[in-house]
């Protein structure tokens, strides 16, 4: 492990640690609660993060694993009456719907704009049907589906094998927290290593890479189905600070992913987390002044964005601050 | 006998009614592989255009078959002059353009005409189909949408325009090299693009009502059918409604709404991944 990514894991753990000890006790249960969604979006857009930057994959409906994740959590903890088998499960769904649609689209060399519609349709079909599972017909198990009301009693997370010791929102918080975290780090460790290298090299040129002897469809297939399962994780997140409801999956949600990462940076894993909470930030402000509407804001923020600051915020910001200490970047 | 009327008569609304709201979005991608997600915005522009002229005082028919598409082609040059133009050649970052453009739009239109529903009743009245009756106005849409294709087809084959338009999109170098102005072929193609979306949401504002968000209702459906459709626009765009359209209506017709959107959905899914270049990639690959 090189010394730089040694002390970028450190920082994140120790951010991480400050977080978990100082927000729950300085801010109000609401702040917190809010706080918590934050951070849920900041790993949702890390998912797509790290598929669209890294993996050069742009998928217009991150959000279908998001939904699913959330979805299967909330009908599994109803089941079970126990969340410690309700996450797996919730990781697992999401996870298997990913690798099926990737092998869908990337063994039948589909690529760009084709994936954009794909995927897009994919959340548009899992969105109407949500929507559409009113009534006690649709339930799985214990669980009623509740079409467009979602399922407001979706349980929080517990003890391991205590159903009955729920876990409060600041233990939500820390929980949420340390999931960022694990999640950044993980992804770190991951495109630092043998398989991080060769999806860039497959994201600079397919062809080349394909020549050099890399599967391109199985290398996609894997960061896609890894971006499914972070986004799953999200959702179990937005599951215990909100309740689930079929605006998981709606094109408001998939669309502000999107911005998030193209503010923050793409190509970087930290621009997408500070891009979720900064524009988030924007967004809960927009929407506390009458005057204004936060639609008006994001779309001007999208559009300067892409027009002015191409890279993105982090990647712009570290040209400049190289440019300063004098270091030429390529 | 009467059912089978009706049914068809519905299938033929629901492709006409894909087609249309499809058809500039076509265009712009076809000519120039640019893809406008502000799309279902300019339908709604369109619209509103229409609506407001008619609480004017304007008769019905100027304000949807002139005011709507004139106002939104204006609209469409300002925005290819301020954005598109600067983006060329990056198709994911027009992409993202247009979509912050469709967002600024939805969020504007909804501070200056609040968000609620306004509409105009659609003329025309009724026809009788046995024991059946049918809006006389969803006939005329199935009218409007092949008089349009035809129209489309006779600016691109017959005129010189259509020519210079052909000769970029097949080669814009070369086009250049012969002295063809290029960027003002294609400033005129999303113009074009934008004008004929205008008139679609004229023309659909008195069936759907006219919202701020009512375009993304649309937007989705219309980049799928077109991406369905694949390179070549017109005949691409009528086999994509065409196959699209009749999936949904007749899904919706046999279970319901909610599951016929989905069977459209489901079929341009698998449409994508047995054709990968869209359906004109691998039949009628000379057509227009």
């Amino acid at each position: 492990m090189s010394r730089k990514l040694f002390l970028e894991i450190a920082i994140a753990l120790f951010l991480a640690l400050a977080a978990a000890l100082v927000l729950p006790r300085v801010l109000a249960l609401f702040a917190l609660i809010n706080a918590t969604v934050f951070i849920a979006m900041a790993v949702l857009a890390l998912s797509l993060g790290l598929i669209w930057g890294f993996g050069g994959i742009l998928s217009f409906g991150q959000t279908a694993f998001f939904g699913l994740g959330g979805y299967a959590y909330a009908v599994a903890a109803i089941n079970f009456n126990d969340s410690l088998y309700a996450v797996p499960i919730a990781l697992l769904v999401p996870t298997l719907a990913a690798a099926g649609l990737g092998y869908f689209m990337f063994y039948g060399r589909i690529s760009d704009v084709y994936v954009g519609a794909i995927t897009l349709t994919v959340s548009l079909i899992l969105f109407n049907f949500a929507n559409s599972t009113a009534g006690e017909e649709w339930r799985i198990g214990e669980a009623p589906l509740g079409g467009f009301n979602g399922i407001p009693s979706t349980p929080q997370l517990n003890v391991p094998g205590n159903p009955d010791a729920t876990l409060s929102p600041q233990a939500i918080f820390i929980v949420a927290v340390f999931a960022l975290a694990l999640c950044y780090i993980l992804a770190k460790l991951l495109l630092a290593g043998r398989f991080g290298r060769v999806v860039v090299a497959i994201r600079e040129n397919e062809t080349r890479a394909e020549l050099l002897g890399y599967d391109a469809r199985r290398y996609k297939l894997g960061i896609f189905s890894l971006g499914g399962a972070i986004a799953g994780l999200a959702g179990i997140l937005f599951a215990n600070s909100v309740f689930v409801s079929p605006t998981m999956f709606s094109l408001f949600y998939s669309g502000q992913l999107i911005i998030w990462v193209m503010v923050g940076g793409r190509g970087t894993l930290l621009g997408p987390i500070l891009g979720a909470f900064l524009v988030q930030a924007i967004t809960t402000w927009a929407g506390t002044e009458p005057r204004l509407n936060p639609n008006a804001i994001l779309g001007i923020l999208l559009m300067l964005a892409v027009m002015g600051m191409p890279r993105g915020l982090l990647p712009t910001l570290r040209l400049a601050w190289g440019r300063r200490r004098g270091v030429q970047l390529a | 006998m009467d059912l089978l009327v009706a049914v068809a008569l519905q299938v033929m609304t629901g492709i006409a009614t894909l087609f249309l709201i499809s058809l500039g979005l076509a265009v712009i991608f076809g000519m120039m592989g640019v893809i406008n997600l502000a799309h279902g915005e300019f339908l709604m522009l369109g619209g509103y255009a229409a609506i407001l002229s008619v609480r004017h005082g304007i008769n019905l028919w100027v304000a949807m078959f002139l005011i709507a598409p004139l106002a939104v082609g204006l609209f469409g040059l300002i925005v290819e002059r301020l954005m598109i133009r600067r983006l060329y050649g990056q198709m994911v970052e027009t992409m993202l353009a247009t979509w912050g453009l469709s967002l600024a739009l939805i969020g504007i239109v909804t501070m200056v005409f609040g968000n609620t529903v306004g509409g105009f009743s659609a003329p025309l009245g009724s026809v009788q189909v046995g024991k059946f009756q049918f809006s006389a106005y969803s006939l005329f849409l199935i009218g409007a949408a092949g008089l349009l294709a035809v129209l489309v087809w006779i600016v691109l084959r017959r005129t010189p325009y259509g020519l210079l338009a052909r000769g970029t999109m097949q080669n814009a170098e070369m086009a250049a090299a012969l002295g063809v102005a290029t960027e003002r072929v294609y400033a005129v193609t999303f113009a074009l693009g934008a004008a004929l979306t205008g008139l679609a949401g004229g023309l659909l504002a008195p069936l759907s009502g006219v919202v701020p968000t009512m375009g993304t209702a649309y937007i989705a459906k219309a980049f799928i059918t077109v991406i369905t459709g694949g390179a070549a626009m017109l005949v691409g765009t009528l086999s994509a409604s065409v196959l699209l359209g009749a999936a949904g209506v007749l899904g919706t017709f046999l279970t319901t709404p909610v599951l016929g959107e989905a069977a459209l959905l489901a079929l341009a899914i698998v449409l994508v991944r047995l054709l990968p270049r869209g359906i004109t990639g691998r039949f009628f690959q000379r057509a227009l």
